[in-house]
């Protein structure tokens, strides 16, 4: 038997509980190096401070008060940023997907404006909106924005003509015809696009937070650098980490839901 | 089943088919006067795409309840005749009439593919075939008869990418069902399956056919399965029918039977005969 074959059994079947740890033994692993390395010596608290120093920086802000006031922040400027660049983006892309009218209005626009890097726009940002909420929403739903709009348009254009034909000869009618098929059939392709977008969201949230704000886990990290306080640097780091994690799973339950038709995401 | 088909023998030909049809209605449990074939008139029927005309003049009656088959070469038109006949195609000359009373629902076509939606439960999927009465109370009772017929009431629950290709075709086929229709066009229907699954798909839509009788049109590659299931076959060559085969043999018909097999031999000779070198084939 190849080692394939034999690789999905391994400890598998027995403790069904210890199924959902296994992605977490890595992470784990490399903490608990991390701890050893600083603990000996073998790595300055200068370059890396120790988990267990980086813990007690969070209890202590979490404790002021601080941590969550920024996590708040920065979740709340990731959410409506999301909202609104995924809203317009799905709104543009159903419309250009299902409308040849609007498509030709706009498609060729939207691909010229796709191809300039969001984030080289943050000088003109900070000149038009200073360093208020406004600034890093407006970048968030425009780094959010195209992933959505690209993925919505790609699944409607790409859901099988025979079942639409089928659809007509039963005799629905264009709404019944959106919701039955048509939009059924561009899910994938919209949480394909869902993923990359969440993974945009706290991409640019961290940028222009670091750059310019007075509040949120970027700035948390630049005041920090200021003072020289490295374990909330790396504090700030790892919260990213999480928060992106938990995007992540929040987007994989909805497919797991709403796509449990597909093969792919049957139980077997 | 065999009692049933004691009355299909004697009126297999053309004009005796409306007294079989009258026939199988009233053995119909629960019959409903909107399921009795509907009869089918073509005159001079044209269709091109672009400068390709596909259908040069294509005349035919086919009386209600009959059940047609449309063999031919690829390339000859038949999907085309069929397409048109459901009303997919735009006609490019030329009429269709299905008889004055005649509703969009009462023409049902079931593809080569079974076309379900993925998305859709299996009874989700019949009840889409209810067309606009889909949203009726009664709806999902229909659907379940429908499934019934098919012999699939136990997968009613599950998502078609869980069945085989035959009983996803089986499902197609309850969902061109459920509305009851007065003409099924088939369009390579069983083309997709095999042997074995091919036989007992061709023992179903002959059982339908006969319980429900609408007109059935059928348009295969397959000669054997046109003489096994067809009252008549008609033979398609450079968009005209070319010839008009009618199938006396009784039901139930014996697949390979020395009767079939001799009508099968005469249509292939016929076409085979448009072709130049025939050792090849």
């Amino acid at each position: 038997m190849s080692l394939i074959d034999s690789l999905p059994r391994v400890g598998a079947p027995k403790l069904p509980r210890i199924d959902g740890l296994i992605p977490w033994i890595v992470p784990l692993a490399i903490i608990l190096v991390w701890q050893l390395a600083c603990v000996t010596g073998f790595v300055s608290a200068r370059v890396l401070p120790a988990p267990s120093d980086v813990a007690l920086a969070g209890w202590k802000l979490l404790l002021s008060g601080e941590l969550l006031r920024n996590i708040w922040v920065s979740f709340w400027r990731a959410s409506v940023g999301f909202l609104i660049g995924g809203g317009i983006g799905f709104t543009l892309g159903l419309a250009n997907g299902l409308s040849q009218l609007s498509s030709k209005l706009t498609d060729t626009t939207l691909q010229m404006i796709r191809n300039i890097p969001h984030l080289a726009l943050i000088p003109l940002v900070i000149l038009w909106f200073g360093i208020d909420e406004s600034a890093k929403l407006f970048l968030v739903a425009l780094g959010v924005f195209f992933p959505i709009y690209l993925n919505t348009l790609h699944g409607i254009r790409t859901v099988d003509p025979q079942l639409i034909e089928m659809g007509r000869i039963y005799g629905m009618t264009n709404g019944e015809l959106f919701r039955r098929v048509i939009f059924p059939g561009a899910l994938p392709s919209i949480f394909v696009g869902l993923r990359f977008a969440l993974g945009i969201m706290w991409l640019t949230l961290i940028v222009a937070e670091t750059i310019a704000a007075s509040s949120g886990l970027g700035y948390m990290a630049m005041q920090a650098r200021e003072f020289m306080l490295i374990d909330v640097v790396v504090l700030s780091i790892l919260i990213y980490a999480l928060l992106g994690k938990l995007a992540d799973s929040a987007s994989r339950a909805l497919e797991r839901l709403t796509l449990s038709w597909h093969p792919a995401f049957q139980k077997h | 089943m065999q009692e049933a088909l004691r009355f299909l023998s004697p009126d297999a030909e053309p004009v005796g088919s409306t007294d079989f049809v009258e026939q199988a209605r009233l053995l119909r449990r629960g019959s409903e006067a909107s399921s009795r074939g509907l009869s089918l008139t073509i005159r001079g029927l044209r269709k091109s795409f672009g400068d390709n005309e596909v259908l040069r003049g294509i005349d035919l009656h086919i009386p209600a309840g009959q059940s047609v088959a449309i063999v031919g070469r690829s390339g000859c038109g038949k999907s085309t005749l069929l397409r048109l006949i459901a009303g997919l195609e735009t006609i490019t000359a030329g009429t269709i009439s299905l008889g004055e009373d005649a509703r969009p629902e009462d023409v049902r076509v079931m593809f080569q593919e079974p076309r379900l939606l993925p998305w859709a439960r299996v009874l989700s999927n019949v009840e889409v075939g209810l067309g606009r009465e889909r949203n009726s109370p009664d709806a999902q009772a229909r659907a379940e008869k429908a499934l019934a017929e098919v012999g699939l009431t136990e997968k009613r629950s599950q998502w078609p990418a869980v069945l085989s290709g035959g009983q996803k075709q089986r499902v197609a086929l309850a969902r061109a069902l459920v509305s009851q229709p007065r003409v099924l066009a088939f369009d390579e229907p069983l083309g997709a399956l095999d042997a074995l699954t091919r036989i007992s798909m061709q023992r179903l839509l002959e059982r339908v056919w006969h319980d429900q009788g609408f007109t059935a049109i059928l348009v295969t590659h397959d000669v054997a399965e046109a003489v096994a299931l067809a009252d008549r076959v008609l033979v398609i060559e450079d968009g005209r029918i070319a010839e008009d085969f009618s199938v006396d043999v009784p039901r139930p018909r014996r697949r390979g039977s020395a009767e079939l097999a001799a009508l099968e031999g005469a249509i292939l000779k016929n076409l085979l005969e448009g072709t130049e070198d025939t050792s090849d084939l």
